[in-house]
């Protein structure tokens, strides 16, 4: 199958260095401490944080930092097909665990012991890089929280098709058979924090992909920031300073 | 693994420094591996790596299934962890944690590309738990699955629907196809990602920052990666990584390579026993460390009720006797005596530091249970059974086949209780 055509154009019109849009809202689930949607494309993803709070669960309780949790699940609806998915299922559940993982990296659970963070990622379309759209709108959702972090995370995928590499692989180009990179980064320290990839790739050729995902990610981390300052400047207005 | 600290404080400390001044508490260099043992086990499939402490178990099973319907000419190919408490306090019975489903994932991701199969199952058994289980845990699946014979089955041609699996006695089992073999290094990281050790022990899994596993391949191909968050590094650094995993993937995929091989050239010697001699049998002795009476003696028994009565078993040894009783001759000394002679010198031909395990072939109708008893405490379990061999060729006469049946009985019994 032909991901890029002879002209350098992808399937659905993209260039092989070229993002999908990005939107993102923040403020959509009225009852959460924090809460974002974050679109890449297609893929739209929901998080909502609740937090800091006392812990449920007393045996959980951590002394010296806050115990963050993370649920990643998707929408029957999201996928082409309606898939009813079980709630612990194996794909589910080691994203979540890489997603707290991830937001660890980034919060500042020193300074909340004996508290709980909740993050709550919910999977509404998903068309590729529904785990780096979660990662991408748990920052804003979190930012949105207020809960201390020391950079923001930022997230992005790149595949290597037809000896190209692509920027933010879609689900077609994602079940094409080739690699698929899924790399995290905090952005101001330039830092990687999360970095996936299934499939076989030479040595050079990751370094490549490797390269694009974290200029893409950095290209994301700029749209995130002015995201934010834009909410901070309604919010402002909104106390009338 | 968890959110719970065991460690006091003091011993993070002293864990953390030791390490800035590139020292590791076991003695290691940063860059170094532990000691690394596999055993290739008593059935094809089947495996046990010792990475330190770390104790892990792969067993491959296969099964005829229907493929998917988009994708008619492969098999699949799942990977089960489990992760029982007796490795670890913190993991718990039941359904399995998360590092167990991540273990699970990564090896399946590193592994999956591999190889064209046929319904695979690859079950993973975490004995003990000293640290870096993933990377024991891909060398066990891929020393299982190096090793693994899956029967070959035939499709009838009237109406191609019927599918005939032929026992290994009739046709030769296949070994799966793999095209590469992806090994796993992992790395942690400590001091906010400037410092990487490989093959972190348990102690320093628990104070590092973060881990970032690479499965790699001698053909300089990344087959997965995984960093699950944690500590942030450099990208930079992560090259680092990957350049010295595959100079260490090299060298693990040469023992690995190492032990299948002499495991595969037991094998062979041991087939070409099989046809040839008439009342031979191959039982796979117990490791030495397992080495006790009881075990022993149902392997005994077992062979000679697998001797006398040609019929398989699906829990048994994998070879049965098929049409050959009437040559049987119980009481012919000198085929028994030269056949243990022949193998008893083969296990010095191995190497002891990659495989344990001990093919021994007997070519008694019987035993006597005393017998058995007064040579199991060696240690290597060749000569035990040479001396017991000797031991009872005099003692032959006495008995008789009544006897055999009757304590065959028993024996069979036992097994079962033990599988």
């Amino acid at each position: 199958m032909e991901f890029v055509n002879l002209q350098g154009i992808r399937l659905d019109g993209r260039r092989p260095k070229e993002l999908r849009q990005l939107c993102a809202e923040i403020g959509v689930v009225s009852k959460a401490d924090g809460s974002a949607a974050f679109e890449m494309g297609n893929t739209r993803v929901i998080a909502a944080v609740f937090g800091p709070r006392a812990v449920q669960n007393r045996s959980q309780k951590i002394a010296n930092r806050a115990l963050v949790r993370c649920e990643y699940s998707m929408a029957k609806f999201s996928t082409g097909d309606r898939v009813r998915r079980p709630k612990g299922d194996r794909r589910s559940m080691e994203i979540s665990l890489v997603i707290r993982q991830t937001m660890e990296a980034c919060i500042m659970t020193q300074l909340m012991p004996n508290s709980q963070i909740d993050i709550c990622l919910q999977v509404l379309q998903a068309d590729g890089g529904t785990r780096s759209a979660c990662i991408n709108a748990a920052t804003l959702a979190l930012a949105d929280a207020g809960i201390p972090m020391c950079d923001i995370v930022v997230s992005c995928s790149a595949g290597y098709l037809n000896t190209t590499p692509l920027l933010d692989l879609n689900y077609i180009e994602d079940s094409g058979g080739g690699p698929d990179v899924t790399v995290g980064i905090l952005a101001k320290m330039n830092k990687v924090t999360l970095l996936q990839m299934d499939n076989k790739l030479p040595f050079d050729t990751f370094e490549k992909v490797m390269q694009l995902a974290i200029d893409g990610c950095e290209a994301i981390s700029k749209y995130i920031r002015e995201v934010l300052l834009e909410n901070t400047k309604q919010l402002e207005y909104r106390r009338g300073l | 693994m968890g959110n719970v600290s065991r460690m006091t404080v003091n011993e993070r400390k002293f864990i953390e420094t030791a390490i800035l001044n590139d020292l590791r508490i076991d003695g290691r260099r940063p860059f170094n591996y532990r000691p690394l043992t596999i055993k290739l086990g008593r059935e094809d499939g089947s495996s046990e790596v010792h990475l330190g402490q770390t104790h892990v178990m792969a067993y491959v099973t296969a099964q005829l299934s229907q493929p998917y319907r988009d994708r008619p000419n492969e098999g699949s190919f799942s990977v089960f962890s489990e992760f029982s408490p007796m490795a670890d306090p913190l993991f718990e019975i039941g359904r399995p944690g998360e590092s167990a489903i991540e273990l699970g994932r990564v090896i399946d991701r590193g592994l999956r590309e591999s190889k064209a199969i046929d319904a695979v199952r690859l079950d993973i058994h975490i004995l003990d738990n000293g640290g870096n289980l993933i990377d024991a845990a891909n060398i066990a699946a891929l020393s299982a699955l190096s090793t693994f014979r899956r029967p070959e089955c035939t499709v009838s041609e009237d109406d191609g629907q019927e599918v005939t699996i032929h026992p290994p006695e009739t046709r030769e089992p296949l070994p799966l196809i793999i095209h590469h073999l992806p090994v796993a290094i992992t790395f942690a990281f400590f001091n906010e990602g400037n410092i990487l050790v490989i093959d972190p022990s348990n102690h320093e899994e628990i104070v590092s920052g973060g881990r970032m596993t690479v499965s790699i391949n001698t053909n300089s191909e990344i087959c997965a990666i995984q960093k699950a968050g944690g500590e942030g590094v450099m990208s930079g650094v992560v090259m680092q990584c990957m350049r010295i995993a595959s100079m260490k993937a090299a060298d693990i995929t040469k023992e690995i390579k190492n032990s299948v091989e002499i495991f595969d050239n037991e094998r062979t010697l041991r087939k070409i026993k099989r046809h040839s001699e008439v009342a031979t049998l191959e039982i796979d002795v117990p490791d030495s460390s397992m080495n006790e009476t009881s075990q022993l003696h149902h392997i005994t028994g077992l062979k000679n009720h697998t001797d006398l009565i040609p019929k398989s078993e699906p829990n048994t040894i994998s070879q049965v006797f098929i049409g050959q009783a009437s040559n049987w001759d119980p009481y012919s000394m000198k085929t028994s005596s030269h056949l243990s002679k022949h193998f008893v010198a083969s296990p010095s031909t191995l190497s002891p530091s990659h495989v344990n395990r001990v093919v021994e072939t007997i070519s008694l109708p019987k035993l006597e249970k005393n017998q058995t008893e007064n040579t199991t405490m060696d240690n290597d379990g060749v000569i035990s059974m040479a001396v017991e061999t000797s031991s009872v060729t005099k003692t032959k006469n006495m008995l008789t086949l009544k006897d055999a049946v009757d304590k065959k009985r028993k024996m069979k019994k036992k097994m079962k209780n033990v599988k």
